[in-house]
């Protein structure tokens, strides 16, 4: 599903360049729940941003479902995105005063999905994260950090993605919460198929990852499975 | 994304903000309510001067006389003092000119007007049935007096509306009633129809009388103060009016034109004068209101660079999720356009409401035509095109991943 070969960044500022990521080669098989560990500054964002389809590495080739992905032009990548990705953000980063509903429907609304498919869709990814049906008629600003964060998962399988990045999902929430969140991920990886790649700082929360990929200053120094599953 | 997708979008953005949007729209609201009102009073004024100089006649020559001149002096006792036109020269100029389809000769002054216990100074002008086609006159009731009252000098008077107003305040049927001009009995044969009033000269408030009981009763004198000829067409206005020149020179035993003790005012020439200058005091009361409509303009486009600055995380997130460039930009430039469209609805009625209320209680001369709403609505989406293009581009320029990051 995902091919990485040889994939750099290198940012420049002025006469400045950094490289945030030199020579990250690895794949990902289809249905697999990969964790992207390392500290902040370790290059796992930009990383995921490439992953993702929101920014182009500077070097190397990035294939896609087999299709080489690394010089789409902007509009080429958001097509790809409305397609094959969802994302899961640290900070929720929901529509404000717009109601639950609405806001999972948002990728659709650009997929230009026809109006009397929507509801249904955004009902069963709704339904996938276990969100209360009372609750789909509130407005984004009424929810609780959990609540907030299952929507924005919802609405990151909304259009059926077969790649789905978490970017510190647990981050804004507190330990009980995000073990209910991560659960979510674990399930629908299991039970759905959904490949989940999870970005992280957090050693205890890359466990709930079949696979844990480290990564220290720009370069992945170890990529392992994980042998002790968190299942709590 | 489709079409009703934008629009609910953009009525929930502009929702969230009510008094940023209502004061954002107030800005256009005055600039298209200032341009549809004063473009009102400009297009009232010319209609105005359009509607008085059709009711005169555009095909009108009017000649009066000349500065009167002491023999061997120079000094001129203003225009119209000459007794210099008589209806000699007003029947010469009908015998002898062609393609006049009427002449009439007048004679005015100002004298008291009574009856029973009202009176009335007003304008008296002695002049012949003739009148009432040069001059576009029509009754409201009774008849004009005919030649035969002209021949037999009879004391008989038809009235203006103004008049009317003055003296019988309380009676719609005016003929056969009596009136005192000058201390003289006439009867009233009728009354014209209202014109409406045009400043100091007012057709409305104007006794007619046959010329010749002018001429002995009230001047006492032959001379005329006026000679007004229609010409049957309008493009032959320039050779009847340098007939009628060669005509009175010669009448008159002038051989220098610049002498002449006589002038021709042409009233194409005066209809051009006056529109050509109530089409500058349109254009200039529209360029001032233009103005506060381009601060209103300025106005949209501070709110859309704030509510684009604010809103960018939301603009990161909607291209993460996959919105194009062409999406946003579309999301908030119809945000803007909604702004001044709606603003320019409230506009237009407001502007109206107030070019109304200037002719109800001001006085003033209004006409709001449908070009000028019609413009108006365009130039304010226009606005909202120019004024939300550079926030939206600017929007749909962010990049995803720095817009995320925004605090």
């Amino acid at each position: 599903m995902i091919e990485c070969r040889n994939i750099s960044k290198i940012y420049c500022n002025g006469d400045n360049e950094t490289a945030a990521l030199s020579g990250a080669t690895f794949s990902v098989r289809d249905g697999e729940f990969v964790a992207i560990m390392g500290p902040s500054g370790s290059g796992k964002s930009t990383l995921m941003n490439i992953l993702g389809l929101l920014d182009l590495p500077t070097g190397g080739t990035y294939l896609l479902d087999g299709k080489d992905v690394s010089h789409l032009s902007e509009d080429e990548l958001a097509n790809v995105r409305i397609q094959k990705i969802g994302f899961v953000f640290q900070s929720f980063n929901l529509l404000p005063r717009t109601s639950v509903l609405r806001n999972v429907t948002l990728p659709l609304v650009y997929g230009g999905v026809p109006r009397s498919d929507r509801q249904a869709k955004a009902e069963d990814a709704l339904r996938a994260v276990e969100f209360p049906e009372e609750r789909w008629e509130h407005l984004s600003n009424q929810l609780s950090g959990g609540q907030m964060q299952r929507v924005a998962i919802a609405r990151a399988l909304v259009n059926n993605p077969s790649l789905v990045f978490a970017d510190e999902p647990t981050g804004n929430l507190d330990t009980k919460t995000g073990v209910l969140v991560m659960k979510a991920f674990r399930r629908l990886n299991r039970e759905k198929g959904h490949t989940i790649i999870l970005i992280t700082h957090e050693a205890e929360i890359a466990r709930y990852a079949d696979r844990i990929i480290t990564i220290r200053d720009g370069e992945i120094v170890s990529d392992m499975p994980n042998r002790e599953v968190r299942n709590d | 994304m489709l079409f009703s997708d934008i629009i609910l979008e953009t009525s929930i953005a502009l929702l969230a903000n009510k008094v940023r949007s209502g004061l954002t729209m107030l800005g256009i609201v005055i600039g298209i309510g200032s341009v549809i009102a004063m473009i009102a009073v400009g297009q009232g004024a010319q209609k105005s001067v359009e509607d008085r100089i059709q009711s005169i006649g555009s095909n009108l020559l009017m000649i009066r006389p000349g500065f009167a001149r002491s023999p061997g002096q120079t000094v001129s006792q203003g225009q119209g003092s000459s007794t210099s036109l008589t209806l000699e020269d007003a029947q010469a100029i009908e015998s002898d000119v062609s393609f006049l389809s009427a002449v009439a000769p007048s004679v005015s002054g100002n004298y008291q007007v009574v009856s029973g216990g009202s009176n009335t100074r007003t304008s008296v002008t002695g002049t012949l049935p003739s009148y009432v086609t040069v001059r576009n006159i029509e009754l409201e009731s009774g008849s004009f007096f005919t030649d035969a009252h002209d021949t037999r000098r009879s004391k008989v008077a038809v009235i203006g509306p103004d008049v009317r107003d003055e003296l019988f305040p309380d009676e719609t049927d005016v003929a056969g009633k009596k009136i005192r001009i000058n201390g003289i009995d006439f009867t009233v044969l009728g009354l014209t129809v209202s014109k409406g009033s045009s400043g100091m000269d007012s057709a409305d408030d104007v006794v007619y009388v046959p010329l010749s009981t002018a001429a002995q009763y009230l001047t006492g004198s032959d001379a005329l103060s006026m000679i007004s000829v229609t010409v049957s067409d309008q493009s032959i206005m320039d050779q009847a009016s340098a007939d009628i020149t060669e005509l009175l020179l010669a009448r008159h035993d002038i051989v220098d034109e610049d002498s002449a003790d006589f002038r021709i005012m042409n009233q194409s020439d005066i209809v051009e004068t006056a529109s050509s200058v109530t089409e500058t005091f349109t254009l200039l009361l529209g360029a001032v209101a233009g103005i506060s409509l381009l601060v209103g303009g300025i106005g949209i486009m501070n709110m859309m660079l704030t509510t684009v600055t604010e809103r960018t995380r939301e603009i990161g997130l909607r291209k993460a999720i996959g919105a194009k460039r062409r999406d946003i930009s579309r999301q908030f430039l119809s945000e803007s356009v909604a702004l001044t469209f709606l603003g320019g609805v409230v506009g237009v009625v407001l502007g109206w409401g107030a070019a109304a209320l200037l002719t109800r209680f001001g006085g003033v001369a209004t006409s709001v035509s449908g070009i000028s709403v019609v413009l108006a609505f365009g130039v304010s989406a226009v606005i909202g095109i120019i004024f939300g293009y550079y926030p939206a581009r600017r929007a749909a320029r962010l990049n995803p991943i720095e817009a995320l990051r925004y605090e």
